[in-house]
């Protein structure tokens, strides 16, 4: 009988699901969501690249070139008759009315490449000097130069500048995210577990800061910032910004979690047995939801890249010479720039490919989260 | 059900209250007082105020006394419809924003319609066909929705129609239009104009609600009270359409709260890319410019939608959904 | 003269099966089977029930939970949801339609498509169930009338108006007081008596010949139940209704049943007439279920009699004789081996267990 085989073999697997500890269920559950893990490992990447911009980067991302503007993205040739590794060079020539530079592909000139290849000088971390880049001309003496992604109005290499962007953008998502998880865990916290008073003025408070539309308030202390700030001072404001108003729906999460959490058994036995209100909030109660926690997290990080990238994108957020997406894609603002060149548009791609990444992967970690759903 | 309402209400004033307190404090943000910024900006242009006119203007704003009494002055002069007047265009701000308000109000309205007219279905279709093809369609479609800025959409969708089709894809009239009163003739070109702006802010809502709608019908779906319905020899399709998607329906509706008044706002970024005469790019240009009485203005304007859209969630809600008018009666 | 009241009859494809059923029997189910098919194997909810059900007769499904009552009558209703399906076996019921209240044909509801118009136009009409749960069942935000209504309407071809006025009568003769009133409430502000009345009212609504009643008295306190109970009892004398009665309760089914059937992991164990097998039980599960029954005029306070073991987990059912691990009497190399089958032990009496009878099923 078919039934009968098929329940010896699930018979040692659901014994051992009935002794997994939590995380084991978790990831378990994780595990069969094929694009979560798909989203997991693309994050894993543009991570890698946040980490160490300057490796991957083919060119210091501030150096500009007055004759060098818009250059349309060189493709890499892997396979020429066998393996290959070059790109074809460009010939640009000034057009007679408009002045512009006008760029061709050269197909008898070739650009050679290699990896790990020596070009500008760049920090490990900020601390460590090194000339070595992941690839990049293979002989940058000749004066032969290669832009995957093409160039922007001033000539700068739009991949390296990409690769910075995805380091500051990535990080100003994650640092916002901390800041209003951190108050949105203080807050939901206190309002869920001891419930009453307290309860009710954390709860209209936040009611009140969600009533608020975000976007216009956003625009309005991003404006206020004094111009004369650094570049470092402006970064720390705006994600204070960010995180000032996006910690609520994080504190209504923990919340309702603690109103869930303080009415089972084990809480309610922990309370009986004498353990104190710190060991039964940060033993019995945190570890039980850390997965619904880090899940909410990891969908919070996507919508601070996004609206970083509007703010920048509207000139109210970071300012060059700080480099962002959104910074990234003011070049591509007006429909002339656009048209001129389309491959300005690119850092907007690497904000989809990147948010989509997360939004897959959190959904993944919040249906994972409840393994006994 | 009408004393919901009066109670939903009451708290408006009190609301109104603190968001014009926030708007005022935005105005009083930038260094250096409305009149002084006034008589350089006259100054600039060519233009000059004796001295009496400009002690007028400072009684006027009560530029020599507290904070309190500034914004008093300011609130009272706000209730008379008096705005102010804006630095930057030297015209009264109820002239500047008052068209542009209305326009605002059209396309939010659009956009929400579009939303639900297509999310509903996606999000129906999707639950009664969990993992069907359909599912896994409207998934990625979700995901990109949402993954995908707005503005991305309008640049991407902008350069696809100027390269593709040789059309600029900009603005909410004809320009034969743009500057005229309103006639049948306008109406209609603002209808072939609004689509697009409509499509565009409607994506990232409409996946999102699509996935809201989903995920609760999919809790709905094993409620007892579907088996009940089946037993009583109900049809698949009725059944899902009376029951479980009337109850889905609700948490929809309660998100109309944030929805409505992100629509509004939101609309802001796309409106500046594709240059549309809506308060939002005019809002932009007044905060680079300084022009703050001008912001603060339409600021209280985007907070007063956000108010009025709060309210119209909360009373659909309550009709909709009999356990919350009983649990507010008996409160 | 609403008891009169024909619901709408649809044509229906019939199979000759008389041969199978005597006149008297209005339901026969044989060796019904249902399985759900899921990744993490297949559970065998329902396998080989059979049992009848005789005009005006109340037969009791007894078993602890999971043990595949509530699939059984899913099944005979044709809901089973995916990933379930019933996979085997007949339903065998008689469908009214004659006239002057005269039988109609018999009609396999196993062959027909649950989702399909045939089914439909039986389930809620000539056979109804009584949920378990009246709160769950009911919708929250739609009023108590409309639900009644719609049920007369999607059967009967009558407006609302007359329709309203069939579930006002229905709910007064289920004892419902101010039906009128009650019609425009909500479900949750009803007590769960009266919900429960709801219920009953509405599965009486289109003149039902099979009424399914799956654990109507497990949500409500004592004293209500017993209402409930004799309420159902009168209107099945009354109307000569037929009744399926599912229940963990033994007391229930002794107040209530006229014949038990004792199920047990998707299996029957034991059936026959209610005194019979309180009295004279023949399988080990029936013996063992009846002895832990608390007596209230036991003399002394020693524990309760409990069957060993628990319920194995529905993926990793014991070969052989199901009850077989937790049987004090089973036979080693048999019970464990060879899955036994229900045969007649005499006239009244069929039951599932090699220590009656040899008969087992082929491998």
């Amino acid at each position: 009988m078919t039934a009968e085989t098929a329940v010896i073999d699930t018979s040692d697997a659901a014994d051992a699901i009935s002794v997994a500890p939590n995380w084991k269920l978790v990831w378990w559950r994780f595990k069969k969501h094929r694009l979560a893990l798909v989203g997991g490992v693309v994050l894993f990447f543009i991570i890698l690249i946040a980490a160490f911009p300057g490796f991957f980067s083919t060119q210091n991302p501030s150096e500009s070139n007055k004759n060098g503007s818009f250059i349309p993205p060189q493709s890499i040739v892997l396979w020429d008759k066998g393996p290959a590794f070059y790109a074809f060079a460009v010939n640009g020539a000034r057009n007679k009315r408009s002045f512009r530079m006008e760029w061709t592909i050269d197909p008898t000139k070739k650009v050679p490449l290699r990896l790990f290849a020596t070009g500008y000088e760049w920090k490990v971390f900020g601390l460590f000097k090194t000339r070595i880049h992941f690839f990049g001309v293979a002989n940058p003496e000749a004066g032969q130069k290669f832009h995957l992604l093409g160039t922007d109005r001033l000539g700068r290499d739009q991949w390296s500048r990409l690769l910075h962007g995805t380091q500051v953008s990535l990080s100003i998502g994650l640092l916002a995210v901390f800041i209003s998880t951190i108050l949105g865990l203080f807050l939901g916290g206190i309002s869920g577990y001891f419930g009453g008073i307290i309860d009710m003025a954390i709860q209209r408070l936040i009611e009140l800061l969600q009533s608020i539309p975000p976007i216009p308030i956003w625009l309005a202390l991003s404006a206020a910032l004094p111009r004369t700030w650094s570049v470092a001072t402006t970064y720390l404001a705006i994600t204070g910004i960010l995180a000032l108003i996006t910690w609520t729906g994080l504190a209504r999460e923990v919340r309702g979690r603690f109103l869930v959490l303080r009415e089972e058994d084990f809480v309610v036995a922990a309370k009986l047995s004498g353990c104190s209100q710190m060991r039964i909030v940060f033993r019995h109660m945190l570890p039980t939801m850390s997965s619904h926690i880090i899940a909410a997290v990891t969908l919070a990080i996507p919508v601070m890249i996004i609206n970083e990238t509007f703010l920048s994108f509207l000139g109210l957020g970071l300012r060059p010479p700080a480099i962002s997406w959104g910074v990234l894609l003011q070049e591509a603002q007006n429909l002339q720039s656009v048209a001129l060149a389309p491959w300005l548009l690119l850092p907007g791609v690497a904000v989809i490919i990147t948010v989509l990444a997360l939004n897959v992967l959190g959904d993944g970690l919040r249906d994972a989260a409840d393994p006994y759903h | 059900m009408l004393y919901y309402i009066v109670k939903r209400l009451l708290i408006l004033p009190f609301l109104l209250f603190v968001f014009s307190v926030i708007a005022f404090l935005l105005i009083q943000a930038p260094p250096g007082d409305f009149v002084t910024s006034y008589v350089a900006e006259l100054a600039a242009s060519g233009s000059s105020m004796d001295q009496i006119q400009i002690e007028a203007l400072r009684q006027l704003y009560g530029l020599d006394q507290p904070v309190y009494v500034q914004y008093f002055k300011w609130i009272t002069r706000l209730l008379q419809g008096d705005l102010g007047i804006s630095l930057d265009f030297q015209k009264p701000i109820a002239d500047l924003i008052g068209q542009r308000l209305l326009l605002t109000v059209i396309l939010g309205l659009a956009t929400f319609f579009f939303t639900f007219a297509i999310a509903l279905p996606i999000g129906i279709i999707s639950a009664t066909r969990q993992y069907s093809f359909f599912d896994y369609f409207f998934t990625v479609f979700n995901y990109i929705g949402v993954a995908t800025p707005t503005f991305m959409t309008a640049l991407i969708l902008m350069w696809l129609a100027f390269t593709e089709l040789g059309i600029t894809i900009t603005g909410l009239f004809s320009p034969e239009y743009a500057d005229q009163p309103w006639s049948f003739g306008r109406v209609v070109d603002l209808g072939k104009h609004i689509w697009l702006p409509m499509v565009i802010l409607g994506l990232d809502g409409t996946a999102r609600l699509a996935r809201i709608l989903r995920a609760n019908l999919l809790d709905e779906l094993n409620k007892p009270y579907m088996e009940m319905a089946r037993a009583k020899g109900l049809s698949e399709w009725r059944l899902v359409l009376k029951y479980p998607v009337r109850l889905a329906i609700n948490p929809l509706v309660s998100s109309l709260g944030w929805y409505l008044p992100l629509i509004f706002s939101g609309s802001l970024i796309v409106a500046t890319v594709l240059n549309l005469p809506t308060i939002g790019p005019l809002l932009l240009r007044s905060l680079i410019g300084q022009d703050m009485f001008l912001a603060g203005a339409i600021v209280l304007s985007y907070f007063g939608l956000a108010v009025i859209g709060t309210l119209i969630s909360d009373i659909l809600l309550a009709w909709l959904d009999p356990r919350i008018r009983m649990e507010e009666a008996s409160k | 003269m609403f008891w009169a009241t024909a619901c709408a009859m649809p044509p229906t494809p019939t199979i000759d099966r008389h041969t199978a059923m005597t006149e008297k029997n209005l339901l026969t189910v044989k060796n019904l089977k249902t399985l759900f098919v899921m990744d993490e194997g297949t559970s065998t909810a329902v396998d080989g029930v059979s049992f009848t059900v005789d005009q005006g007769q109340v037969v009791g499904i007894v078993g602890e939970s999971g043990c595949g009552k509530s699939v059984t009558i899913k099944s005979i209703l044709r809901i089973i949801q995916k990933p379930g399906q019933v996979v085997g076996g007949e339903i065998l019921f008689r469908q009214a339609g004659g006239k002057n209240g005269a039988d109609g044909e018999v009609i396999d509801l196993a062959k027909l498509d649950g989702r399909g118009k045939e089914m439909r136009a039986i389930r809620g009409n000539q056979i109804t169930l009584i949920p378990q749960e009246p709160m769950a069942a009911l919708s929250p935000v739609h009023t108590i009338g409309n639900q009644l209504i719609e049920a007369v309407r999607l059967h009967m071809d009558v407006s609302k108006v007359q329709a309203a006025e069939i579930a006002i009568k229905r709910m007064a003769e289920v004892g419902m007081p101010n039906p009128e009133e009650r019609m425009e409430l909500y479900s949750w502000e009803l007590s769960g008596g009266l919900r429960q009345r709801v219920m009953i009212a509405m599965a009486l609504l289109c003149n039902p010949r099979l009424l399914i009643a799956d654990e109507p008295t497990t949500a409500i306190d004592v004293t209500t139940q017993a209402q409930v109970l004799s309420l159902l009892r009168d209107l099945q004398e009354n109307h000569d209704l037929a009744i399926i009665f599912i229940t963990h309760d033994l007391g229930v089914i002794a107040q209530v049943a006229d014949d038990v059937v004792v199920m047990y992991l998707g299996r029957v164990m034991e059936s026959g007439p209610v005194d019979d097998i309180f009295h004279n039980p023949l399988h080990p599960y029936t013996k063992a279920l009846l002895a832990s029954i608390p007596s209230v005029h036991g003399t002394t306070r020693g524990p309760l009699p409990a069957i060993e073991g628990a319920i194995p987990h529905p993926f990793n059912r014991p070969t052989g004789c199901p009850f077989h691990p937790r049987c004090a009497s089973h036979i080693p190399g048999t019970c464990d081996r060879r899955t036994p089958v229900l045969v007649a032990k005499n006239d009244r009496q069929s039951v599932s267990c090699f220590l009656q009878n040899d008969a087992a099923e082929e491998d």
